[in-house]
């Protein structure tokens, strides 16, 4: 039950603000946009769906930041070790 | 497909495999509980635990909602069915999960009107469509897919549909983790917070996993990549000797969790002051019941239920499995009575059961040689 | 269903115990399995009726001739790509030509229900022709029930065919081998995942359409390529690929393990597999094949299949091992493993 997807609002109803029209690499669905009232996404937005409902927007920038940080493991960890044998306090 | 191939790339799961390696060591060993059942299901699916050293045990948690739920409480749902002018509309995972007297789809073969929806949104649309019949919605899940069911109803509401009904199931995540805390035979090290279910709640009612138990919680999303970048942050808290709250989940985790599903969730339901989940027993404060002002719409206050507790067969151990105190193989009716084709218990059935995930994944390969030669 | 011919042999005792018949035993997965072994089986084929294949190989007068037959209860009776008539004639031309052998006629038998519009029958015998004749196939005779109203959905239909085998090549489970490949035709879950969309109940839409289709060229081109290599082959209806390959490892007593990243899978498939958490390897289709081929044929088995009509997206997607016994394995991407098992239960009644 906490199966859950991205997938792509590709229109929001034109008689229903709170129903859209989304796309899961290629299968469409009518979702309810009602969980999202106070943070409306807009055609193009992706967004989290579990049975029918779109719980959240997806972050592409916090995506994008863990993408970054998951490139760099063991590497920071070496970086800080050098640094740290540099004898320096405050490395951030 | 966006947002989940690249939190499956190879080359990412081998370097964090490589880092929680570094960090794991040898000298300790590891208990970290995944709460949720999905990712009890992504890490049988994903094959993890053969990515993992094996100084760190994962052990499953209670959260599965459809695990948790007492035989009682199916059999009730039923016997309201049973009306030939009701139809029994539920998720697709509570089709085979048994009650005493069958499951929802050996009554569909004996002639009851059972329909699988996607949605509660679907249950409503089912009885828009099917106005002399009345449209019962088993309503399973914790704080995820409580505010879906909760906004349905207020559209029923709305909209005067007085031919639908919700059985309400629901169920809430921290007194669960609680009963786990308190449980004398379990040991943990550290939690993998809910990932879906946090995007409700937000990550503060966790708060007190860290600051009063002292031990760290990430909440964590459910591909490969989350789950190893979790573990990961876990290692570096333990071995720093912190417990903080983290979220892993950014990219779809809010801290402060949606506020209008919390609203809708208010708007609809109550705390019923106890709640019996197979295997924990009763916990107070841990499980959703329809208030008055949707009375109309409560299954519970519409139609009488026989409400008799079903206890599970005395061999049966989905309690132990449940808490993680025994792992599935561990059940003595495991594999032998208790398989996906004959389920006792709905760990058994429920694709988010350990028991299923074990059984379907993992336990024939208990004995074989390592597979690193395969690829 | 099939066992090699055994005349007039004596029934053994059935071992079937479930006290009603459910929708899974129709699913095609382990309770389907139950079903034929404990009930069929010992009371048609008697003890001990060996591998049961797709379709059964008598001898007329010295002849070898294979004969099959199969039920289409699929609903909706029509939907992308296809409707019930062509897969009454593919579902059968296929199980002949997987194994081994060249449809040369079928005989249908059809249960209408009162009250079906003569159009919708008109249009069903019509693509059953039209199929017919794509497939090279005649339609020798013919049969008609009607029921009452209410006792079968709109129509079914039963096709039995017969054929003659073809030449060059053997099937037969015990004769696979640890190291052997194993071919797949082209992507899975298309037909499946289509019928589940057509119904309606679930309101996605995509652009997906049934793989229905008759194999039996590919096959031929398989054979001519690889024939001496091939030891088996079936075509993954009910229950999908996962299911036809755990029965083959129990019939040949050895273990598979499949390259989860070779595994042709369309995106949208994949996509309403993941909304519905459903695994492609447990869907059905109508228009794919699986080879187990030894490994000095593969290659050609391969490079035939992917020049020739229909076969572009043909991979091998696995390998048989001596272990695990009777089991078959994916690896996942990051060297990890998980066990792929049969179908359980039935997640799309009534896809066939």
């Amino acid at each position: 039950m906490c199966l859950a997807i991205p997938g792509k609002i590709v229109e929001i109803s034109s008689d229903n603000q709170d129903s859209a029209l989304v796309d899961v690499v290629g299968v469409r669905r009518k979702i309810d946009l009602g969980l999202l009232q106070d943070d409306k996404p807009a055609p193009g937005d992706w967004v989290l769906i579990h049975v029918g409902f779109a719980m959240s927007k997806i972050s592409e920038q916090d995506a994008a930041d863990q993408m970054n940080t998951l490139w760099m493991l063991g590497e920071i960890d070496g970086a800080m070790q050098e640094i740290q044998g540099y004898g320096l306090e405050d490395v951030n | 497909m966006r947002f989940v191939d690249e939190f499956r790339e190879p080359a990412l799961i081998s370097k964090a495999a490589e880092e929680i390696r570094r960090l794991t060591g040898t000298e300790r060993h590891y208990r970290m509980m995944e709460v949720c059942g999905g990712h009890t299901h992504a890490i049988y699916r994903f094959g993890l635990k053969d990515i993992l050293p094996e100084n760190i045990e994962l052990i499953h948690g209670p959260g599965c909602p459809v695990c948790v739920l007492p035989m009682g409480r199916i059999d009730d749902g039923l016997s309201i069915a049973q009306r030939s002018d009701v139809i029994f509309a539920a998720f697709g995972d509570m089709m085979r999960v048994p009650g005493t007297q069958g499951s929802p789809l050996e009554h569909k073969a004996r002639g009851m009107d059972v329909r699988i929806v996607y949605s509660p949104s679907d249950a409503l649309k089912l009885a828009r469509l099917n106005p002399d019949k009345h449209v019962m919605f088993f309503a399973i899940g914790f704080e995820t897919t409580a505010p879906s069911t909760a906004l349905t109803m207020m559209r029923a509401k709305a909209e005067g549909v007085g031919n639908f009904s919700v059985f309400c199931n629901h169920v809430t995540i921290i007194p669960a983790i609680r009963a786990i805390l308190d449980s004398p035979d379990m040991r943990l090290d550290a939690f993998i917070g809910p990932g879906h279910v946090s995007t409700v709640i937000g990550c503060r009612p966790y708060e007190w996993i860290a600051q009063n138990e002292r031990k760290p919680i990430v909440v964590s999303g459910f591909e490969p990549l989350d789950m190893l970048q979790s573990i990961v942050m876990l290692l570096r808290q333990l071995k720093a000797g912190e417990a903080k709250v983290e979220n892993q989940y950014k990219r779809v985790v809010p801290w402060e969790g949606n506020r209008a599903a919390l609203r809708a969730m208010a708007e609809v339901f109550q705390l019923r002051p106890y709640f019996e989940w197979r295997g924990l027993g009763f916990i107070s404060q841990s499980a959703l019941r329809v208030n008055d002002k949707y009375a109309e719409w409560d299954a519970e206050q519409r139609f009488a239920v026989p409400g008799i507790r079903v206890t599970d067969p005395k061999a049966a151990q989905c309690g132990e499995v449940l808490k993680g105190v025994l792992k599935p193989h561990q059940c003595k009716l495991f594999g032998r009575e208790c398989t996906p084709e004959h389920p006792i218990g709905a760990l058994m059935v429920s694709s988010e059961g350990s028991c299923a995930a074990y059984h379907n994944y993992e336990h024939r390969k208990a004995g074989m040689v390592s597979l690193n030669s395969v690829a | 269903m099939s066992a090699p011919a055994a005349v007039l042999a004596e029934s053994a005792p059935v071992r079937f115990r479930d006290p009603q018949i459910e929708m899974a035993h129709g699913a095609g997965g382990k309770a389907s399995r139950k079903l034929v072994e404990g009930l069929f089986a010992p009371l048609l084929f008697g003890a001990a009726p060996g591998p049961l294949g797709d379709a059964a190989h008598v001898e007329i007068n010295g002849t070898p001739v294979a004969i099959t037959t199969d039920s289409f209860v699929v609903k909706p009776l029509s939907f992308p790509g296809g409707s019930i008539g062509e897969l009454a004639v593919n579902g059968t031309v296929n199980d002949l030509a997987v194994s081994g052998a060249r449809a040369e006629a079928l005989v249908v038998s059809f249960v209408l229900e009162a009250g079906l519009p003569t159009q919708v029958l008109e249009a069903e015998v019509r693509a059953l022709a039209k199929a017919a004749r794509d497939a090279g196939v005649r339609i020798a005779a013919g049969d008609t029930k009607v029921v009452e109203h209410g006792k079968a959905d709109q129509m079914y239909v039963t096709t039995t065919g017969i054929g003659r085998l073809l030449p060059g090549v053997s099937i037969d489970p015990c004769s696979v081998r640890a190291g052997d490949k194993i071919l797949l035709s082209g992507p899975i879950g298309d037909h499946g995942i289509t019928i589940l969309l057509a119904r309606g109940d679930l309101d996605f839409e995509a652009d997906l359409r049934s793989d229905t289709r008759s194999v039996l060229a590919l096959v031929e081109t398989l054979i001519h390529a690889a024939g001496p290599g091939i030891r088996w082959m079936r075509d993954p209806t009910r229950g999908g690929a996962a299911t036809s390959l755990n029965e083959l490892a129990r019939d040949c007593g050895l273990g598979m393990i499949l390259f989860e990243d070779q595994i042709p899978v369309r995106d949208t498939v994949r996509g309403a597999c993941e909304l519905l958490g459903l695994d492609p390897l447990h869907i059905a289709n109508e228009g794919q094949f699986l080879a187990v081929v030894s490994p000095e044929y593969a290659d050609a088995a391969l490079n035939a299949l992917s020049l020739a009509q229909g076969g572009s997206e043909a991979q091998v997607i696995g390998e048989v091992r001596e272990q695990p016994v009777g089991t078959v394995l994916a690896t996942t991407l990051y060297g990890g493993s998980r066990i792929v098992d049969m179908l359980v239960g039935d997640p799309l009644p009534r896809i066939c």
